[in-house]
């Protein structure tokens, strides 16, 4: 038997109670603390204090099988205790002086879920012996068989996410079924203890018969010998599939999650657009919410019902959608040219005070009697197509998806074309590029316009949708999660665009319940994402090359920012 | 093709020159108007000078830490802003704490200077926090993916901040000492604002002092120069880039509690956003890893932003003026960029490594 | 073979969840389903126009927020949030059921608003709505909350046009907070009559809140004879206030009205002496301003500022202020807590008036009926004064406002200060 690591039992001990503690004294811990996932069993609140504990004692015996499994339970016994320590001086800090009047959500409710609502040495015991039997569940998962491991892993964590997003499962269910079913499975928005036991057990029964027969396919070592045409088949199949979940999606999934899905085809239209501007042509640009003010307002100025009009009743939503596309194009050529001989960081500062130029110019007083000002344009119809009125989440969604087809469609055809190749011989190196013939002011400016177009394109739909706009939706943040979401998605992909939408615009969506949380999720979320795929969900094939030469040699990676 | 290369740019550079042009007429039309107007005291202006110096110290500081990580790191540390607000936000407890027990009245200086301490702790603790969670594990990934997990450290840092201490506005005691009006040239000017604004100085001056005379500086310039021959030379690259963001986050400590004394109110977890894009603005402005550059493109957009509404927007006749401000600031960066794209005291240099 | 393995997992797993649904279900879902009918079989019938809300014996009132809870603007949400949960809690039980309060951040925005809108509505169990703090978001999340036959009553939007059935109103829109028009007219009021000031100066930060504030001010302001020297705007985020003081400086205005929030209207307070030219002119604000941490952030210059609002005096909003630092600690962080608490609480009456109420303690209440009994609000004497809703929603009268002076006793920690005016 090998001897304790006591080193290593501290050290995961105390990231778990870092982690513990950072929930209690941020506040999440008491505020989802009302929050039931099964019943009385389990909140939210208890699921962020334990989560970090339980982890250390995973932590300190991953790796360590050798090790046997006694000597593994005690360490990890130990580090779950350890973890406890943190929030068990928190308790004892407190009762010396008033921390809330600095940490504002250290407060008398918090100490009560910490010591177990017992006031005496009772309750410091129990933190520390409910700690201690955290890390020791975590030691026991991991001693777990593989197979088995993986299964309870699986469908624990799919049990947690029926239970923590239950209203998106309530939402679904009571569309596809009926109210009343959902609350076979729901009690309020906490699911009953006995439907999870039931759920648990079947998913793990599934996830274990699933991966026994994985090892066996794979001890045997039988590949899948499909031909070609049954390849062919396969995929048809599934853009098909695919067509009619788009086509259908609205009317299964409710008003609410049609409205998410509106969101992020207007993140996928708009990150289509940066996508090439960034990706394609390595332009940084951070002020790409210009583009979508331009095309927002001049759809809201063209067809408002309001005074702002200067030819009312002569636009409505189709006929001024060119114009907009236009007039993106136009700013996308107009704001390029100043940034022409600008490169990397410089070009992400400039495009960065243009976007918010423009939305100043928004705001401004100056421009009121042309773009409302702060009073912003109210009263934009929704489209009207042979008389469907374009007027809730579930319309809308056909607009966006048609205009994301399309933008697809266009960068694609983009992207394998002469044009297509100049910009990534631009990205690669300007000077090499322009030295091959290439012309750099045509090529950047083309990409800027295009880029803007489909920016634009969004802004319209966006103003449709919202009937009134203000100045303030056109901000910095709107530049940044597009950004963020061609990144995370794997930069220059457009399937990696369309899963970054989904991943940063929709997941936020649907983390509402989070309220005053959620942008410290969606931060957290995105540096998570980051440091396990550097090169994105689906990255291009150029990038993940790339990124592999840049694993090889420890040089600095070449930036193509 | 090969031909006409040349003249095309030529016509892309006349272009920008008529730009640059139109604009400079359009500058000095607003100037002339506003004089000749003359709506506004000498002392008014007097007043708008010397806040303009102490604000655009506070950016100059905080716009070297984007400087240093960028002129190590080629990386733009987006959350650095935020690094700012957590000693500032933190800070303002200490402060209110030295001001209800007296300590403050009594003896201001080693008051202050135990703040500064505190938030510069502090900050240095955030930022390298950020350093080893966000930005280590990604240094040697393309230069756009440790631009994201920094967006997202800023929010996290936001409202993880936020978290701790709640969502109200704070603001700083006033400290008696520095109340009073100092008479500079005979224009009335509140003592705060040439102290800030000294202060800040100070604090610069050491920190050049420190890269360009002291061997842990030499050691930072020659990571900036070329990691991997530093490498070779026995330098501790990760020693170094540690070092360089502890300044950074100490200078912007030190910052968040000028920023106290010069302004104490208005102090919460978002406080760090615009000063973070400000200060970022300015060192671009100077040339982004370029030290003077920093501490002179702070000055400069401090000044750009008080002066800017009403000296040049108002004599053109555009009313809301002041909502503008932001507006000139980055139009005089973008004029400054056409012509030196790598700022006003960047080398050629930087054109390769940007 | 391995498919059919897998459907057959499949099938037991869902089996398997129903039947144990089922068995656990049965006891609790039974007496609801049928002791009504037993007992009275046509007592609650829903006839309403636009549906109802069934709430069993057991089960909770659903009130939804939607609230600016993250973000720049989030310490307005959390402001009516407060009051909202210090209601709720002073309520009690509601017609023998317990209320229940979830919630959506909407942001300060037209599409966070939407957004939160359709959230809110997906969830048929919510009865009346608690928002939202921003005009932008209201106007956009309105249609779909009339559509869904709701009521939403504001704590904060104050935009004219949300109540005029020419500009944005829809049925269901009610609101606590005073319309601009009436809050801008007291001011100017107040300005010219009681201060006998003769020239004014304003400044707004680009929220449509404090555009119209300034708006309707300065067209009452010169409507009365005075003359306004400036209208400018800071923006949101700025700091140096220094600039745009000097602007008005020049013209050394009698009045400089500046409706907007903390923190700029802290820094305008704070840096107002250090401009030449400004010595004699009188600072006034508004309800926005209204927040018992404005004097101790703003420093020794508030004493002697003028802020509007509601008429917030009286041991109820005492022992308000109380209980808000008992359940949520220190001070409410800006000045429309009060409004969210009366509207929940006028809310919460006429849920009261207008539901039907069974044998068993079932309630049934109609939306129509609702909306009806909330427009027939009269009297109803909340923190903010005495409310009465209007056909178009606005509730808040315009009588029930005040002016507020800020005297050394505010900056010391006293809370409301003292009203030296009242239309």
């Amino acid at each position: 038997m090998q001897k304790f690591q006591f080193k290593s039992i501290v050290r995961h001990g105390l990231l778990g109670s870092v982690i513990a503690l950072y929930f209690s004294v941020i506040g999440m811990v008491e505020a989802f603390g009302s929050r039931d996932l099964f019943g009385e069993y389990l909140n939210l609140g208890h699921l962020l204090l334990f989560g970090g504990i339980i982890w250390s004692g995973f932590a300190v015996t991953t790796g360590r099988r050798k090790a046997g499994w006694l000597t593994n339970l005690v360490s990890a016994t130990l580090a779950g205790a350890v973890a406890g320590v943190l929030p068990l001086l928190l308790v004892l800090a407190n009762r010396q002086i008033e921390l809330r009047e600095v940490f504002v959500n250290v407060n008398p409710n918090l100490m009560s879920i910490l010591t177990f609502e017992r006031a005496d040495t009772a309750g410091l015991l129990l933190l520390l012996g409910v700690s201690a039997a955290g890390g020791l569940l975590g030691g026991l998962y991991n001693i777990l068989h593989a197979r088995i491991r993986k299964a309870i892993g699986m469908s624990v964590t799919v049990t947690l996410l029926m239970a923590i997003f239950a209203d998106l499962v309530i939402q679904v269910l009571s569309n596809v079924a009926s109210r009343e079913t959902t609350k076979l499975f729901y009690v309020g928005d906490s699911m009953k203890p006995a439907v999870a036991v039931v759920l648990f057990a079947a998913l793990a029964a599934l996830f274990y018969a699933r991966q026994t027969l994985a090892d066996k396919r794979a001890t045997e070592g039988t590949v899948s010998t499909e031909t070609k045409k049954a390849q062919l088949r396969t995929r048809i199949f599934q853009f098909v599939g695919f067509g009619i979940v788009l086509l259908i999606a609205p009317w299964v999934l409710g008003s609410f999650l049609s409205q998410v899905l509106f969101e992020i085809g207007r993140f996928v239209l708009l990150g289509l657009g940066l996508n090439i501007v960034v990706g394609y042509a390595g332009l940084l640009d951070l002020g790409y919410v210009a583009f979508f003010a331009f095309g927002a307002y001049t759809m809201g100025v063209l067809t408002t019902t309001g005074p702002l009009n200067p030819a009312p009743g002569l636009f409505n939503f189709w006929t001024a959608l060119p114009i907009v596309v236009l007039v993106g194009v136009f700013f996308g050529v107009i704001l390029g040219f100043p940034v022409l001989r600008m490169r990397g960081d410089y070009l992400a500062i400039v495009t960065l005070g243009f976007g918010e130029i423009i939305r100043i110019l928004a705001l401004s007083d100056w421009l009121a009697p042309i773009m409302g000002g702060a009073q912003g344009v109210l009263k934009i119809p929704n489209p009207v197509l042979f008389g469907v009125e374009f007027n809730s989440p579930e319309r809308m969604y056909y607009l966006v998806l048609f205009g994301s087809l399309l933008a697809a469609f266009i960068s694609i055809r983009l992207r394998d074309s002469r044009l297509g190749r100049q910009w990534m011989a631009m990205r690669e190196d300007e000077d090499v590029a322009e030295a091959m013939g290439i012309n750099l002011v045509q090529t950047k400016l083309l990409a800027f316009a295009i880029g803007a177009g489909f920016s634009a394109l969004g802004g319209a739909i966006f103003a449709a949708r919202l009937v009134n706009i203000f100045p303030h939706s056109f901000n910095l943040l709107i530049s940044i999660n597009a950004l963020s979401l061609i990144i995370v998605g794997g930069l220059g992909s457009i399937p990696g665009v369309i899963v970054g939408a989904f991943v940063l615009v929709g997941l936020p969506e649907l983390l509402r319940e989070f309220t005053e949380y959620r942008l410290l999720m969606y931060g957290i979320l995105l540096i998570v994402m980051m440091l396990n795929r550097p090169e994105g969900f689906i990255p291009a094939e150029i990038f993940k090359r790339e990124l592999r030469a840049g694993e090889e040699n420890p040089a600095p990676a070449k930036a193509e920012a | 093709m090969q031909k006409r290369t040349p003249l095309r740019i030529s016509w892309l550079d006349l272009f920008l020159r008529a730009f640059q042009f139109v604009t400079a007429v359009v500058i000095l039309i607003g100037l002339y108007n506003t004089f000749t107007a003359a709506r506004y005291t000498s002392n008014q202006w007097a007043t708008l000078v010397f806040a303009g110096l102490a604000q655009g110290s506070i950016y100059a500081l905080i716009a070297l830490g984007y400087t240093l990580v960028y002129g190590i790191l080629l990386m733009i540390n987006f959350a650095h802003g935020e690094v700012y607000m957590a000693g500032a936000l933190s800070t303002v407890f200490l402060a209110n704490y030295f001001a209800r027990s007296g300590f403050l009245a009594e003896s201001p200086f080693i008051a202050i200077v135990l703040m500064i301490l505190f938030s510069a702790a502090i900050s240095t603790v955030v930022a390298l926090l950020l350093e080893r969670i966000a930005y280590r594990p990604l240094r040697n990934a393309p230069r756009l993916i440790p631009l994201i997990t920094a967006i997202g450290a800023s929010f996290a840092l936001q409202y993880t901040f936020r978290g701790f201490y709640g969502s109200e506005f704070r603001s700083y005691p006033t400290v008696e000492a520095l109340r009073g009006i100092w008479n500079i040239f005979g224009f009335e000017v509140p003592i705060v604002q040439p102290v800030v604004f000294l202060s800040a100085v100070v604090l610069m001056l050491a920190l050049y002092w420190y890269v360009e005379r002291t061997k842990a500086g030499k050691a930072m310039r020659a990571v900036s120069e070329n990691k991997d021959v530093a490498r070779l030379m026995g330098i501790d690259i990760d020693k170094v880039i540690v070092t360089t963001f502890a300044l950074g986050g100490a200078l912007a400590g030190a910052a968040g509690v000028f920023n106290g004394l010069f302004r104490p109110q208005g102090v919460f977890f978002l406080m760090g956003f615009f000063p973070g894009i400000k200060a970022f603005t300015a060192a671009v402005l100077g040339g982004i890893g370029n030290i003077p550059g920093a501490m002179f493109g702070g000055l400069l957009l401090g000044l750009i932003e008080s002066l800017g509404p009403n000296i040049i927007l108002e004599g053109l006749g555009i009313p809301g003026t002041n909502q503008l401000k932001d507006g000139i600031a980055f139009t005089v960066l973008v004029l400054i960029l056409i012509f030196r794209p790598q700022g006003i005291f960047g080398e050629r240099l930087s054109e390769t490594k940007a | 073979m391995s498919k059919r393995l897998f459907t057959l997992l499949a099938l037991l797993m869902v089996a398997s969840l129903v039947l144990a649904a089922c068995g656990s279900a049965t006891p609790t879902e039974a007496p609801v389903a049928d002791e009504p009918v037993a007992d009275e079989p046509v007592a609650l019938e829903c006839s309403d126009a636009i549906g109802c809300v069934e709430v069993a014996p057991g089960d909770s009132i659903h009130l939804a927020y939607m609230l600016t809870v993250s973000g720049a603007t989030a310490f307005l949400g959390e402001d009516s949030l407060g009051g909202i949960e210090i209601a709720l809690s002073d309520r009690g039980q509601v017609l023998g059921h317990d209320v229940e309060l979830t919630g959506e951040d909407s942001g300060c925005s037209s599409e966070g608003g939407q957004t939160a809108a359709t959230a809110v509505t997906s969830d048929p169990s919510v009865v009346a709505i608690i928002g939202t703090n921003c005009s932008g978001a209201a106007t956009a999340a309105l249609p779909t909350i009339s559509g869904a036959g709701l009521i939403m009553c504001s704590p904060s939007n104050t935009a004219p046009a949300l109540t005029d059935p020419d500009g944005t109103w829809l049925p269901g829109y009610f609101r606590a907070a005073h319309n601009d028009k009436f809050q801008g007219r007291v001011a100017a009021e107040f300005v010219y009559n009681e201060l006998g000031a003769h020239t004014a100066a304003t400044i707004h930060d680009g929220s449509p809140y404090a555009d119209q504030l300034q708006q309707v001010f300065a067209t009452t302001f010169a409507e009365l004879g005075g003359t306004v020297t400036f209208q400018g705007a800071v923006n949101v985020g700025d700091t140096d206030m220094r600039t745009i003081l000097t602007t008005v400086a020049a013209d050394s205005p009698d009045v400089l009205y500046f409706p907007i929030f903390e923190p700029e209207g802290n820094f305008i307070v704070a840096q107002s002496t250090e401009i030449a030219g400004l010595e004699g002119t009188t600072l006034v604000g508004a309800d926005g301003l209204l927040s018992a941490s404005f004097p101790g952030n703003s420093g020794e210059n508030v004493v002697g500022v003028y802020l509007s609002g509601p008429y917030i005096t009286g041991d109820a909003y005492d022992s308000f202020l109380t209980r808000w630092d008992e359940q949520i600690g220190g001070v409410p962080p800006s000045g429309f807590h009060a409004f969210a608490y009366d509207c929940t609480n006028m809310m919460l009456d006429a849920i009261e008036a207008s539901a039907q109420q069974g044998a068993d303690g079932t309630i049934l209440i109609g939306r129509q009926a609702l909306r009806d009994a909330m427009a027939t609000t009269s009297g109803f004497a909340g923190l903010t004064g005495n409310l009465s809703c209007s056909e178009y929603g606005d509730c808040a009268t315009g009588e029930a406002l005040g002016v507020f002076e800020i005297t050394h006793a505010e900056l010391d920690g006293n809370w409301p200060p003292p009203v030296i005016y009242t239309p």
